[in-house]
């Protein structure tokens, strides 16, 4: 058997690939990368067992791929997918359809919770219990290798009982562990994969040469029974599953059961669990009984068809008590799904007279794990010792402190079964250092070079940006049945100096560890630069304490900031898990292997790499005692509202999981403004203002994607008190004579990206390499400019009413009520999205589709959206991916209802409230600052007078004043959600007429799981799912929207010209009717230097490739074309601009006959798009205005 | 008319080659340059510097962008390969030979010695006919002195020589204390040939932008005066064929290199402006001005106008800057 070190999505997949034909795939984490590798395999021309490569196709949505299956299976294609969470739901409708119809076929689920109170990307299974009903078999599996086999065990049983089977192992757990496993052969694929059946298969299949028609419609006279027809395939389903497992087991000696106990025969106390905790509970379970307590497990395998029979007679008849436990939540429900089975199970055995044990057993029930939540042997005790109680605590939570509805078990956090023969290892490294992508290669070198078994597991931080990694490793000589994060390790190490003083990374080194730290101080300065909390631990867990500066060695061997290479050295040169010249030279090789493709230079960089970690890895010796004075950082300041401190802060902090469910607000509701309060300190390097060359345009300030730039014009007597060193000038515009000007940068919230720096058109005419914004190392000036930004922020914001918020410079004046995202550094979405928040947030309510603009702008712990002083700023939710525009719709319809009841209280309590005021207020035009301004104070006045009178009316329209100041209704989402999934929703609500102003952040790709085509995705560009370059255009959404005529469509590039960019959001706002602006967004995912981010617009409105344009259709009822073509005709070839990414270059590297022929294809694209639309704009009015008129009052 | 000419032992039907430029990039163009009566055709320089540059610029946007998050582990797919090296210059090369029958000449700029010689062997087994070595090399150092410069050109050709045995060119830059002596030093050793001279793009300042910009200027006629007076000046002294390039625009200039003494002319820039048609038309200029004065053949006006067989040998050498300068009048 050859074994392999893979991880639990790339085990299925690799299955799943063999023994399909049609595969449809849709992007959702944490399955996406089943998807990634189908695509992949079939873009190399992998062949399946039969010897042909299935075809891979990516949907519109989950519920297109499920569709898409169903069609291929009703045609006799052996089809599957692979999806997880809100995309399994959407796959329901299709799900009963194929199992009503008896069709074989296999899902293959990274199970992860529903978005609920809030979404969760984690694990758990309460997705997969969403689709209990369907009449689908659920198979669970509990481990990367279980992924593995079950993934064919489920093919094998579909085939045979006609039920179709859900294929289901714990996200993130097992979809992302990596781990030692025996691979699979072809020819035991073969031999579980049984020929005749497919044949059946095909016989059934849709045909006209034989045809049949399937999809009726059904009477009450018929449906109940033709429903209760497909009963004897549900009877024969468990067994035939347990046939095709006895199967598997003679072809690999692996043995599984539906219901598997493990265990003392004559044990008393018993858990039922399903998926990655089975090994959690069984290894506790060993534990525990080799101590002589009668504990043991049953794994169960097949939920559905769920074999009552088979269930109960697979307890050992001396069980007492059961303790069922359900990773997934059910509120209302008279017990989580699995409990409720295990109770009726052991009813009806009763009454059935099933071999069951001898006195009926006390059945609790209990919920663990949600959201990856850690599940691990001390929980696992905990619920063995309830067991022992007379009356142990029937549904509880274990893993939480449950303080409010006390559900939960306390448990023993240091009780641990950990075996010594393991070794265990911690590695805290940022996203950009490469510390993860070291450690699964360092699993592999140990995989491949001794007998260990291997384990690798990833943490990663909520942010996309300066985002912590932890890596959680272990190797053994036995395989690693350990699904939970490393806790008593022998190897810590932290890749990033920053993080020593505010983690407390060496809480779980093991006594006599050993803790390696990269740092910029040598070995005589290392130890002083530690927190005494760290020193401390050291001295009293006898630890060795290695260091090195990774950063020069890396530096030095040409590599940046990439330090991976030079950990992975010294890991292996320290830690012992092999021997260190063996690691060596087995590093040098992995290199080779690993990089080999990419050149002999990146070889020769990474070797080099080696060579000189080596020589300069030092040991410091633990001296006797602590020296020092510093504590870690505390996450926020004291000073932070009470929430932010005893919430949010330990979460920051990484305490979460000690929080109390009393601390958890009880509806999904947040406090906005938060990330003000979490100083990341991320950036090493942060731009300084030269007051003396800025040319104050405000520009830097527009284009910063975090909001870390700040402006300000203000009276020169508030200058008094400011710190020494605060930067302050005349203000140059004429609006503000005789006032100072400042231009501040937030030192701690920066992420360092270097965007305005590239964007700034001021240079010093001394030293034209300076611009007015420069970047300078932020360590040496961190207290100072933290002093200058808190005396900046005490400086009062400039009065909207004043400002011209036509022009940049006086516009970026307007305060970001989005700030301090967690956004990748030089993200080209943000920039958008805080334009909004400056120009409508006070008044905004937005409606965010789920994507990348949904965890920068949702994800805990903090909030970027912001308040301003009168604590007004935009209100923000996320509902779905695919529903957003409706859901944004639905804002609008219930604000302008609620503001025309509002109009009709105010005519009713006019004669209480004065007439005057009444007339005021109904006839307030609200279509500039100042209006909004006058009207607040309006509506101000009448509550005043509301709260005074007594009657009805009033008091219904108290709570509705509010909205008697105008509203702006922002949808905002990524092209996967426009063009995509939610494109049907999308074209509704742009039909509507309604006064909705929809931001569409077009990255051309879906961004936030990685980079998948969507529609939007140009043609020659390489993205996931379309590895040969994308052989089709982009679809012109723009296009869509204006074939309306009522619609008030804008494409924007900011980079390109920013003037215009605000002039389109300031009109799409204005426009009484739906707005559309499409803005080009740079992204990671486009292969770029971030920093330079906005040159690409400018390339990709100078080739034509991207087009400036507003379609106002308020013009055309004034006589007027409504179609400004707004860039010049294309000025530079497109290639230029495509060449400029690494997502059309590297086809060039891969498939180059396939690039040229694309480039031209994609000029061709350009030249003609640019011919209709210059043909559009030169139309005359009437003309254009024959599509549609509109129902708006213009701009 | 005999326009045929020998150029680093290659017979070739005439002195007419287009030099390294983005026009050979395409094979297509190639077979119009043969069509249009190209004697041999100069490949586009393989810069290994670039190669390397793209192999890291790969990398980065791989690696830099793997594992940043939970739900993105990498941004790109993988590829199993990556035609990252020499193989689309090959690739090339073989193209051009298999599509055209004359000489197809390979260039190369190398940054390593490995690389030197690694690409001029893959460059000879694809098929290349003879190699041009185009050492683009400005020193800004201030500490290397000239010895130093000059032993980096003699050492290049030396291992290149040692690792191919297809003819190799040494195209220089005309920035050597001595010439001569330099063109004397690469012929010793073993340099079948010379191109005189590279024309390093210099750069330019736009003063809106307050940027240094690479600004490409395309040559203009009178750029051919330097590379003319150094081939008269060293025909008959070196061994190694003579390859004028610079500001050769129209059949008078053809003319005037080979009287100097070259074995051909590599044309570019006015490819560039007019086409690569307008071979034919540099061609027909040669044989009429041929035919008028009574020439038989190219080899028969090869040198003629040389410094060794001029009757004012003196003409080349710098006392004519004097002599300009006094006879020149002002408008």
């Amino acid at each position: 058997m050859k074994k392999t070190i893979i991880d639990g999505n790339e085990a299925v997949a690799y299955v799943a690939y063999r023994v399909n034909e049609v595969i449809a795939i849709y992007p959702i984490t944490p399955s996406s990368n089943m998807g990634e590798w189908a695509d992949q395999w079939a873009s190399e021309g992998v062949k399946n067992i039969w010897g042909t490569v299935p075809s891979v196709v990516e949907m519109q949505s989950e519920g297109g791929a499920a569709g898409a299956v169903h069609g291929a299976l009703q045609t006799g294609s052996l089809s599957t997918t692979f999806t997880a969470s809100q995309g399994l739901l959407l796959m329901i409708p299709n799900m009963y359809k194929i199992s009503g119809e008896l069709t074989s076929a296999v899902f293959h689920v990274a199970a992860r919770s529903l978005a609920a109170q809030a979404l969760s990307i984690f694990g758990d299974h309460s997705d997969v219990m969403g689709t209990r009903s369907t009449g689908w078999a659920l198979l669970s599996s509990g481990s990367v290798q279980e992924a593995m086999d079950f993934a064919l065990i489920s093919e094998a049983a579909t085939l045979e009982s006609r039920v179709p089977f859900l294929h289901f192992f714990d996200g993130f757990r097992t979809s992302h562990e990596v781990s030692t496993i025996d691979l699979l052969s072809d020819e035991t694929i073969k031999a579980m994969v049984d020929d005749n059946l497919v044949t059946a298969h095909r016989a059934r299949a849709l045909s006209p040469d034989h045809p049949v028609m399937r999809g009726t419609a059904q009477n009450p006279d018929v449906y109940f029974q033709a429903r209760e027809a497909c009963n004897p395939f549900y009877r024969k389903c468990p067994a035939i599953t347990q046939k095709a497992m006895d199967r598997f087991a003679e072809l690999t000696g692996r043995q599984y059961k539906l219901y598997e106990y493990h265990g003392p025969a004559d044990a008393e106390r018993v858990i039922v669990v399903m998926g990655s905790g089975n090994e959690t509970v069984d290894e506790t379970a060993q534990y525990l009984a080799a101590q002589g307590e009668k504990v043991g497990v049953l794994m169960v395998r097949l939920f559905r068809p769920f074999d009552v029979q088979a269930f109960v007679e697979a307890f050992p008849k001396t069980t007492r008590a059961i303790a069922v436990l359900d990773r997934t939540k059910e509120p209302g429900s008279a017990g989580e799904p699995m409990y409720l089975d295990a109770v009726n199970a052991f009813q009806e055995a009763a009454d059935e007279g099933f071999s069951a044990p001898a006195v009926r057993p006390r059945i609790i029930g209990g919920r663990y794990g949600l959201s990856s939540k850690e599940f691990t042997p001390a929980m696992v005790k905990a619920v063995y010792d309830e067991l022992t109680k007379d009356k142990p605590k029937n549904h509880f939570t274990i893993g939480i402190n449950d303080d409010v509805t006390h559900t939960s078990l306390e448990y023993d956090e240091s009780f641990s079964i950990e075996p010594a023969s393991v070794v265990r290892a911690m590695f805290f490294g940022l996203g950009a250092d490469g510390t993860v992508g070291a450690n699964k290669n360092s699993i592999k070198i140990i995989g491949k070079y001794t007998d260990n078994f291997a384990q690798g597991y990833f943490v990663y931080d909520s942010k996309k940006s300066g985002a912590m990694t932890v890596s959680h490793l272990r190797f053994g000589p036995k395989p690693i049945r350990a699904p939970y994060l490393v806790a008593q390790a022998n190897f810590v190490a932290c890749h990033q100096p920053i993080f020593i003083e505010r983690y407390d990374m060496l809480k779980d080194l093991a006594p006599g560890g050993t803790f390696l730290l990269n740092t910029p101080f040598g070995p005589d300065e290392a130890w002083d630069s530690l927190p005494r909390p760290m020193q401390e631990q050291l001295i009293a867990k006898k630890a060795k304490f290695y260091v090195i500066d990774a950063i020069s060695v890396a530096h030095d061997a040409g590599m940046g900031r990439r330090i991976n290479t030079v950990m992975q050295t010294c890991f292996f040169a320290i830690s012992g898990v092999l021997e260190r010249g063996k690691a060596i030279d087995a590093i040098n090789r992995s290199i080779r292997d690993t990089y080999g493709r990419k050149g002999e230079e990146v070889v020769r960089m990474n070797l080099e790499a080696v060579d000189k970690s080596l020589a300069h890895l030092h040991e410091v010796k633990v001296p006797e005692a602590a020296t020092s004075s510093v504590q870690f950082l505390p996450p926020v300041p004291m000073s932070s509202p009470s929430f932010v401190r005893e919430v949010t802060g330990e979460i920051i902090a990484g305490h979460g999981d000690l929080l109390p469910v009393s601390a958890m607000p009880i509806d999904g509701t947040f406090p906005t403004g938060t990330t003000q309060y979490e100083k990341r300190n991320i950036a090493l390097e942060i731009p300084i203002w030269d007051s003396k060359t800025c040319i104050q345009c405000g520009k830097c300030a527009f284009v910063c994607p975090h909001a870390s730039i700040r402006m300000k014009a203000y009276d020169a007597a508030l200058l008094d008190g400011a710190p020494a060193e605060f930067r302050s000038t005349d203000a140059r515009a004429a609006e503000w004579k005789g006032q100072k000007f400042t231009l501040q940068v937030a030192p701690e919230d920066c992420t360092g990206c270097g965007v305005c720096v590239d964007v700034c058109p001021a240079k010093n005419k001394s030293e034209t390499r300076l611009k007015a914004i420069n970047m300078e190392p932020q360590m040496p000036l961190r207290d100072r400019e933290r002093a200058n930004w808190d005396f900046f922020q005490s400086i009062p914001e400039v009065d909207r009413r004043t400002l011209k918020n036509t022009v940049i410079r006086q516009q970026q004046v307007q305060q970001p009520l989005f700030e301090f995202s967690g956004a990748c550094e030089g993200c080209g979405e943000t920039p958008y999205v805080k334009l909004v928040s400056q120009l409508f947030g006070d008044r905004a309510v937005v409606a965010n589709a789920t994507g990348c603009s949904s965890i920068y702008g949702g994800n805990l712990p903090t909030t970027p959206w912001a308040k301003n002083a009168e604590g007004r700023g935009p209100a923000w939710s996320n509902s779905l991916f695919e529903d957003n525009a409706e859901f944004g719709m639905g804002f609008r319809l219930s604000v302008d209802k609620q503001k025309e009841f509002a109009e009709q209280l105010v005519q009713r309590v006019a004669t209480k409230v004065g007439e005057d005021l009444a007339t005021a207020i109904l006839t307030a035009e609200q279509n500039d600052e100042a209006d909004i301004y006058e009207q607040r104070s309006r509506v101000a006045a009448l509550k005043t007078k509301l709260e005074a009178l007594p009657d009805a009316d009033a008091k219904r329209l108290l709570p509705l004043a509010d909205m008697l100041v105008k509203k702006s209704v922002w949808i905002i989402g990524g092209d996967g959600w426009a063009y995509d999934i939610g494109f049907g929703g999308l074209d509704h609500v742009l039909a509507s007429g309604r006064n909705v102003n929809v931001l569409v952040l077009d990255t051309e790709v879906y961004s936030n799981t990685g980079g998948q085509m969507s529609k939007s995705t140009p043609r020659g560009a390489v993205a996931k799912f379309a590895a040969g370059g994308k052989p089709a255009g982009k679809k012109d959404l723009g296009m869509i929207a204006m074939s309306y005529g009522t619609v008030y469509v804008a494409s924007v590039a900011m980079g390109a010209k920013d003037e215009h960019t605000l002039k389109a959001f300031l009109e799409a706002e204005a426009y009484n009717g739906p707005s559309l602006i499409i803005a080009y967004s740079h992204c990671i995912a486009h292969g770029i230097d971030m920093k330079t981010g906005l040159q690409n617009h400018k390339a990709a409105v100078n080739s034509g490739n991207w087009l400036l344009y507003r379609y106002n259709p308020g013009k055309a009822t004034q006589g007027q074309n409504p179609l400004s073509l707004d860039s010049a005709p294309p000025k530079m070839p497109v290639g230029e601009y495509m060449y400029m990414q690494n997502r059309f270059k590297m086809l060039t590297k891969t498939k180059p006959e396939d690039a040229q022929r694309l480039l031209a294809e994609a000029q061709e694209d350009v030249n003609s798009r640019y011919r209709l639309y210059e043909q559009l704009a030169a139309r005359g009015a009437e003309t254009a205005s024959s599509n549609g008129s509109s129902n708006g009052d213009g701009a | 008319m005999d326009l045929a000419t020998t150029y680093l032992g290659l017979n070739l039907r005439s002195p007419l080659v287009p030099s390294a430029s983005p026009l050979s990039q395409s094979a297509d163009n190639i077979k119009r340059m043969e069509d249009a009566g190209a004697a041999a055709v100069v490949l586009p320089s393989l810069f290994e510097e670039q190669l390397i540059g793209e192999s890291l610029e790969l990398e980065y946007h791989l690696s830099h962008t793997s594992n940043l998050s939970a739900e993105a582990l990498s941004y790109f797919p993988e590829a199993s390969t990556y035609r990252l090296g020499p193989d689309e210059y090959l690739k090339h090369i073989s193209d051009a030979k298999k599509s055209v029958g004359i000489p197809v000449i390979g260039s190369l700029n190398g940054t390593t010695a490995g690389g030197w010689t690694g690409f001029a062997k893959q460059m000879e087994q694809a098929g290349a006919d003879a190699l041009e070595l185009n050492v683009y090399y400005i020193p800004t150092d201030l500490a290397l002195d000239g010895a130093a410069v000059e032993q980096t050109y003699v050492d290049i050709l030396k291992v290149v020589k040692a690792s191919v045995s297809i003819p190799v060119a040494v195209k220089l830059s005309p920035f050597f204390s001595n010439m001569g002596n330099m063109a004397r030093r690469l012929d010793e050793a073993g340099a079948d040939g010379l191109v005189l001279f590279n024309r390093f793009y210099q750069p330019d300042i736009d003063l809106d932008a307050l940027e240094v910009k690479p600004n490409i200027i395309l040559s203009t006629p009178q750029a051919m005066r330097l590379p003319l007076r150094w081939i008269a000046i060293l025909y008959g002294q070196i061994g190694a064929s003579l390859a004028a390039t610079s500001g050769i625009h129209q059949s008078h200039d053809v003319l005037k290199m080979l009287m100097a003494g070259a074995s051909i002319t590599q044309v570019c820039s006015v490819l560039l402006m007019k086409g690569i048609e307008h071979l034919k038309v540099l061609e027909q200029g040669l044989i009429e001005w041929m035919e008028v004065n009574e020439y038989e053949s190219v080899k028969q006006m090869q040198g003629s106008m040389s410094q060794k067989n001029v009757a004012n040998p003196s003409a080349f050498e710098r006392a004519q800057y004097t002599k300009a300068l006094q006879t020149y009048v002002v408008d």
